[in-house]
């Protein structure tokens, strides 16, 4: 009777397949940049060479330094605009322009980078501003918002709207039950939209190229230039501590979430 | 008025913010790549001409109008490599997303079929590689891909091969980096689709006899359609601008639109021709965008 939904070999192959696609070429990334050889083929024993030589590389560090200080700018300025798009898109019923407002707002999401990338320089160009720093973090804030409006849009989405209305029927004004309701219900979407901003704008390239100006290189603009001349183990050692923070920020956003929704049910007999 | 209705006004006024941003730093930005990509390049600062002062007066906004021109477009439609970048971008991203799809599809099955708790383990496995940087991804394929790379060293390893094979800067190390870098992007709209899924309706076809095979394509596939144009249309709008991919896995003698746009900018430093090359890539994604827009809407917005 139920032989159809029962995990059938053809299902656990191309689970393993897929896993193993997806995971294996970053493994060997992070064990080869531990490799003493200077051939990136060879192996020539453990050695901690490559990441003795990043930190002896200052263009590298103030790369990465720009890159960080962008991401954690950008992400912030993303997750507050963003959650205020979320919050209009699910809970302003009909306002006038909200096609084009959700329009804006997706659009982003899947746009080619190249066409945002060179449609942002423009407008700098246009406006006269210096760029470097600020070009970059508004560029990324523009991309990374509308990922932190979806995910915190789905959040909203599922809440149960009866908390709210409950909020003010016993007296709270909207402002009030926002604060007290649904932002503390909403958190750890808000955490994990600023975690992607963060991450996607650490990672971007393309963007980061159009709208930067001479002398502010970000970290994925220096490897990106590296990789071009070949493979070189410095660069192994920097994309696995690149992944490292990554993974750093995810259990981070993994463990906010739990921590709000247990605090969430323990909340809710009250 | 009911309490939805009061808290409604202010959360339109939540809006104004992220509106004007928007309209700042998206829409307007779009009037810019037009009206350069009707402009002549030209050796200055900025390298365009006509250059719009308001401050100028009239007649030389006016002149400004009149010296806009069309000829991008038109050397954009007569030289081939531009023609060839355009249908090599479609036809890349077909055949990719068509991969992805194969590939994706029973991945997003074998997941609903896991038991409930492995199930949100599996999904997390899926996005986290979403997180990790895209450059680096492409990079770790590098590693594995080159001439004595992995790859060949295992393929020789195993007398597949006699000698090594060339794998990168060919087509096949493209796809290979496109498949990996946009997996996560087919397999969770068609998970989302197939956990969805009433599991009794397979049971009921396979209860009247149809083998199964006729289950999956008479009952499954149907119904996850939507997940299924989700991830086409995920997946096929970026690569058509891919730059990143292409330009390190695959060779140079045939460019996709991302890269000769990019060449245009940063090589050759022919802003109009790069922004005309950028107009027509969004026409040419101008319809898969639309679509892409109204799922994502109904998506999200379907509580209403």
């Amino acid at each position: 009777m139920r032989k159809i939904s029962r995990l059938s070999r053809f299902n656990i192959a191309s689970l393993a397949l897929g896993l193993a696609f997806l995971y294996l070429p970053i493994l060997i990334l992070v064990i080869y940049s531990f490799n003493a050889s200077r051939l990136v083929t060879v192996w020539g024993g453990w050695s901690l060479r490559w990441y003795h030589e990043f930190f002896n590389d200052r263009a590298m560090i103030e790369a990465a330094w720009m890159s960080l200080r962008v991401a954690v700018s950008s992400a912030t300025i993303a997750t507050l605009i963003g959650t205020l798009a979320a919050l209009a898109l699910s809970r302003g019923e009909r306002f006038r322009g909200r096609t084009l407002f959700s329009g804006m707002l997706y659009a982003p999401l899947v746009m080619p980078e190249v066409i945002t990338g060179l449609s942002l320089l423009l407008l700098f160009v246009a406006l006269n501003a210096e760029r470097g720093f600020w070009t970059v973090t508004i560029a990324h804030a523009t991309l990374t918002m509308c990922f932190v409006a979806v995910v915190v849009q789905s959040r909203l989405g599922s809440l149960d709207r009866s908390l709210e209305e409950a909020a003010m029927d016993l007296g709270c004004d909207p402002v009030q039950a926002f604060v007290a309701v649904t932002l503390p219900l909403i958190a750890p979407a808000i955490v994990a939209g600023w975690m992607l901003a963060f991450t996607l704008s650490l990672d971007d390239l393309v963007i980061a190229s159009f709208t930067t100006g001479p002398g502010s290189a970000t970290l994925p603009i220096r490897i990106y230039s590296e990789v071009r001349l070949g493979v070189k183990p410095e660069i192994n050692a920097i994309c696995t501590l690149v992944i490292a923070l990554i993974a750093v920020v995810i259990i981070i956003a993994s463990l906010a979430s739990k921590l709000s929704s247990s605090r969430g049910e323990s909340a809710a007999p009250l | 008025m009911s309490a939805r209705r009061i808290f409604a006004r202010p959360a339109r006024f939540a809006a104004i913010a992220p509106y004007v941003w928007m309209v700042l730093f998206f829409l307007v930005p779009f009037g810019f790549v037009l009206k350069i990509s009707l402009s002549q390049t030209a050796i200055a600062q900025p390298p365009y001409e006509p250059v719009f002062d308001l401050m100028a007066g009239w007649g030389a906004l006016k002149a400004a109008f009149a010296a806009l021109s069309i000829d991008n477009f038109k050397l954009l439609a007569s030289d081939d490599i531009y023609v060839f970048a355009y249908v090599r971008s479609l036809t890349v991203a077909v055949t990719a997303t068509a991969l992805l799809l194969l590939i994706g599809y029973p991945i997003a099955y074998g997941m609903t079929r896991l038991p409930t708790r492995w199930q949100a383990v599996a999904m997390v496995l899926v996005i986290v590689p979403f997180w990790t940087s895209f450059l680096i991804r492409i990079y770790a394929w590098i590693n594995i891909l080159q001439h004595d790379g992995l790859l060949n060293q295992i393929l020789l390893a195993l007398h597949l091969v006699s000698q090594p094979v060339v794998w990168l800067s060919t087509d096949s190390a493209m796809y290979i980096g496109i498949v990996y870098s946009y997996l996560p992007f087919m397999i969770l709209p068609l998970y989302a689709t197939l956990a969805k899924m009433e599991p009794v309706l397979e049971e009921a076809a396979s209860d009247l006899g149809a083998p199964r095979w006729q289950v999956f394509w008479l009952v499954t596939f149907p119904l996850s359609l939507p997940g299924v144009g989700a991830g086409v249309l995920l997946c096929f709008i970026p690569i058509v601008g891919e730059f990143v991919i292409p330009d390190l896995l695959a060779g140079s003698n045939s460019l996709m639109i991302g890269q000769t746009l990019w060449l245009e900018f940063f090589t050759n430093k022919d802003w109009p021709v790069a922004s005309a090359a950028a107009i027509v890539l969004l026409v040419v994604l101008l319809v898969p965008l639309l679509l892409y827009e109204r799922l994502q809407k109904r998506q999200l917005e379907q509580v209403r």
